[in-house]
């Protein structure tokens, strides 16, 4: 099986659905001639023409909103918010619109649109476009938001997220890009929404992550092996549908938790996971949970931002907290 | 041109206030079409003042009447093929609506807060009412393109109001409208307030059809209690539109003659003195005096209608206070088409 970046194995779903279903549309800024300011889109335009991967006005509002209007005639749009943080120049068409049309329309009108989504820090961009922003999105009722840590994830739950007749934000880790790298199929395949991933077992704490945090889990379990614990990982793969399962199942089976987002703390999504851990798992808790998260301030410059990130260091010390408690 | 050149256009009148064809003017709507335009005239004042009654006994919650618009909202979706075009409202267009083919239940189970008002029947071509104002705009041209990208010719005809047009929306989709040369008539209806501001504080612009210009798309003012200026512009745009030819946006220059909804006193805000001024222009006057004069409306004739109309109406209202009341899973129905267990699982405690 080849190995692709994560990139790599987004642009193989795009080409996939664009070739199998012709109601399939790609928009955004610069994602025709150019493939995309990632190359995520690389190559579609020749493929499938300009009708229907096309380069857009930079205006996050419409880009989205128009394709509210694409999917009411028919058609399977896929608009890309070039970076999440800017997704806030479209959060009235995201939330107060895509999420509810099923809805205000009683059925009628359906939203099969994902909107792609860079997002995440660490690559030294200038100011708004590393923000994480999903737990704003996770809060807004009739999306779906999706977040892969592997490219094999990432091509699947991009498939089924086209596939799936509501809409989705499927956010996209800036660093895991290319650094993100694993065997993924040739062909088409899916992978279901909802369905957490047990990445490590662990006796003694499980870390829950997502997304390109994933890696930073795995790598403080590593750590903490070496101090003697024993530490599992869980990647949630989507926040909405949650499985709130797997959560129960991961935390009643060892009694410790570490809850990890490079969003800020206060309203991210770890305080969701917190209360739901507590609501399912109460009486198997040996210590309190753990909550690993960027600080409550804007994400910063780059000559700062490696100390914004929850790092590798502060997971540990996470889990040895949890541990000694 | 100069600036000061387009700021003094007037706006295309092709009925006088009094009644008559302006010299040289031929009515665009004729017979049948006409008398069914005129019918719908009455239909919405009919509706105002029953819907008002009804918020005022309880019985409906809020409500913003047509009251002065009739002629901007008929004379445009008159000029409409309901089979094949399309009306993306705001939230007072309801004589559109209803020619479109919404059923006047829905509209009031709407007004009464009921989510089976928003349900759209297949084959309706309408988008449901917009209450987030401009954005429907966007949709209108999503709408109009993926018509078009389907080798579809239908047209798109999107409403809002000179208060909207302030809304970041209105700009992004005129502009896209533009580059994509989208299906798509723009009608945006100025009644003179949105809410208690008036047009001067909401734009320096003596025109606001003079920015179709700036976004490379055609731009025309028309009076907008002109029931024939209206039908023509629209007409014509829509026959551009259709041709490939590109959007339109449309500036109704109209009147609110009422409050904003139910909720609003406009007595606190407007000028006794410039409403009966504006009353005098009444678009549906107008349009009695016209073919009252051509012999094919007498006072008779509109008792008969109003009567008509009001029993129409009232059969409605009993047909929606008959059914039954919406039960708690109107709170989770159509949420989404795959529910995730989480929301399944709150259905089963509220329930």
């Amino acid at each position: 099986m080849p190995e692709l970046t994560m990139v790599e194995a987004i642009r193989s779903a795009l080409g996939d659905a664009l070739a199998a279903d012709e109601r399939v549309m790609v928009l955004g800024q610069d994602v025709g001639v150019n493939g995309g300011v990632f190359r995520a889109t690389e190559g579609l335009q020749e493929r499938f023409g300009a009708d229907r991967v096309v380069d857009m006005p930079l205006a996050e509002a419409v880009i989205v909103g128009s394709s509210v209007g694409l999917a009411c005639s028919g058609l399977v749009p896929i608009p890309e918010l070039q970076f999440l943080g800017f997704g806030s120049q479209a959060f009235h068409q995201i939330e107060g619109q895509v999420a509810r049309y099923r809805f205000r329309s009683q059925g009628a009108y359906g939203m099969p649109m994902v909107i792609r989504a860079p997002f995440g820090g660490n690559v030294r961009t200038p100011e708004l476009h590393s923000d994480s922003h999903e737990a704003k999105y996770a809060n807004a009722p009739g999306l779906k938001v999706v977040m892969p840590a592997t490219a094999y994830d990432a091509k699947g739950m991009l498939a089924e997220a086209i596939r799936d007749p509501d809409p989705v934000l499927f956010c996209e880790p800036l660093r895991g890009y290319r650094l993100i790298k694993d065997e993924v199929p040739d062909e088409d395949y899916t992978v279901a929404l909802g369905r957490a991933r047990v990445v490590r077992e662990g006796s003694d704490l499980v870390i829950v992550a997502y997304s390109a945090a994933v890696v930073i889990a795995e790598r403080a379990a590593e750590a903490a092996a070496a101090e003697g614990y024993s530490v599992g990982v869980l990647d949630l793969r989507s926040l909405v549908p949650l499985d709130v399962d797997a959560l129960r199942e991961a935390v009643g089976a060892c009694g410790r938790a570490v809850v990890l987002h490079e969003g800020s703390l206060t309203a991210g999504f770890g305080a969701e996971l917190v209360a739901t851990i507590q609501e399912e798992a109460f009486w198997s808790l040996h210590a309190p949970i753990g909550r690993v998260a960027a600080p409550d301030a804007p994400y910063p410059p780059g000559t700062v931002e490696d100390r914004y990130v929850p790092s590798v260091e502060r997971v540990v010390a996470a889990v040895r907290a949890a541990m000694e408690a | 041109m100069s600036t000061t050149e387009i700021d003094v256009v007037e706006p295309l009148r092709l009925l006088a206030p009094d009644g008559t064809l302006v010299d040289g003017a031929v009515a665009p709507l004729q017979s049948d079409a006409l008398l069914d335009a005129w019918r719908a005239m009455v239909r919405s004042r009919t509706c105002d003042e029953r819907c008002f009654s009804l918020q005022r006994q309880g019985r409906m919650g809020t409500f913003s009447p047509i009251n002065g618009e009739e002629a901007a909202v008929i004379g445009s979706a008159w000029a409409l093929d309901p089979a094949r075009d399309w009306v993306v409202p705001a939230y007072r267009e309801l004589p559109a609506m209803l020619r479109q083919g919404y059923r006047l239940s829905q509209a009031l189970r709407y007004y009464r807060g009921d989510p089976a008002g928003s349900r759209i029947d297949p084959g309706v071509h309408v988008l449901p009412y917009q209450i987030s104002l401009a954005a429907q705009l966007p949709h209108a041209v999503g709408l109009a393109w993926g018509l078009r990208h389907q080798g579809l010719d239908g047209v798109v005809m999107a409403y809002f109001g000179e208060g909207a047009s302030s809304e970041g929306d209105a700009h992004e989709a005129l502009n896209l409208a533009g580059v994509r040369r989208a299906p798509v008539v723009f009608v945006l209806k100025n009644n003179g307030w949105a809410i208690s501001t008036p047009v001067r504080k909401q734009t320096a612009a003596v025109s606001f059809a003079a920015r179709a210009a700036g976004y490379g798309v055609a731009g025309e003012l028309v009076d907008g209690n002109d029931l024939f200026a209206v039908h023509d512009a629209c007409s014509r745009a829509v026959a551009r539109a259709r041709a490939g030819e590109g959007p339109t946006l449309i500036e109704a220059r109209t009147y609110r003659m009422g409050p904003h909804n139910t909720s609003d006193d406009p007595t606190r805000y407007v000028d006794a003195a410039e409403l009966e001024e504006r009353r005098a222009l009444d678009p549906v006057a107008r349009v009695r005096r016209y073919l009252t004069s051509e012999g094919l409306i007498d006072a008779e004739s509109e008792e008969r209608l109003v009567a008509e109309l009001r029993a129409e109406f009232d059969a409605a209202v009993a047909e929606v206070e008959a059914a039954a009341q919406p039960g708690v899973d109107a709170l989770f129905d159509h949420v989404y088409a795959r529910a995730p267990e989480r929301l399944e699982r709150q259905r089963r405690e509220v329930r």
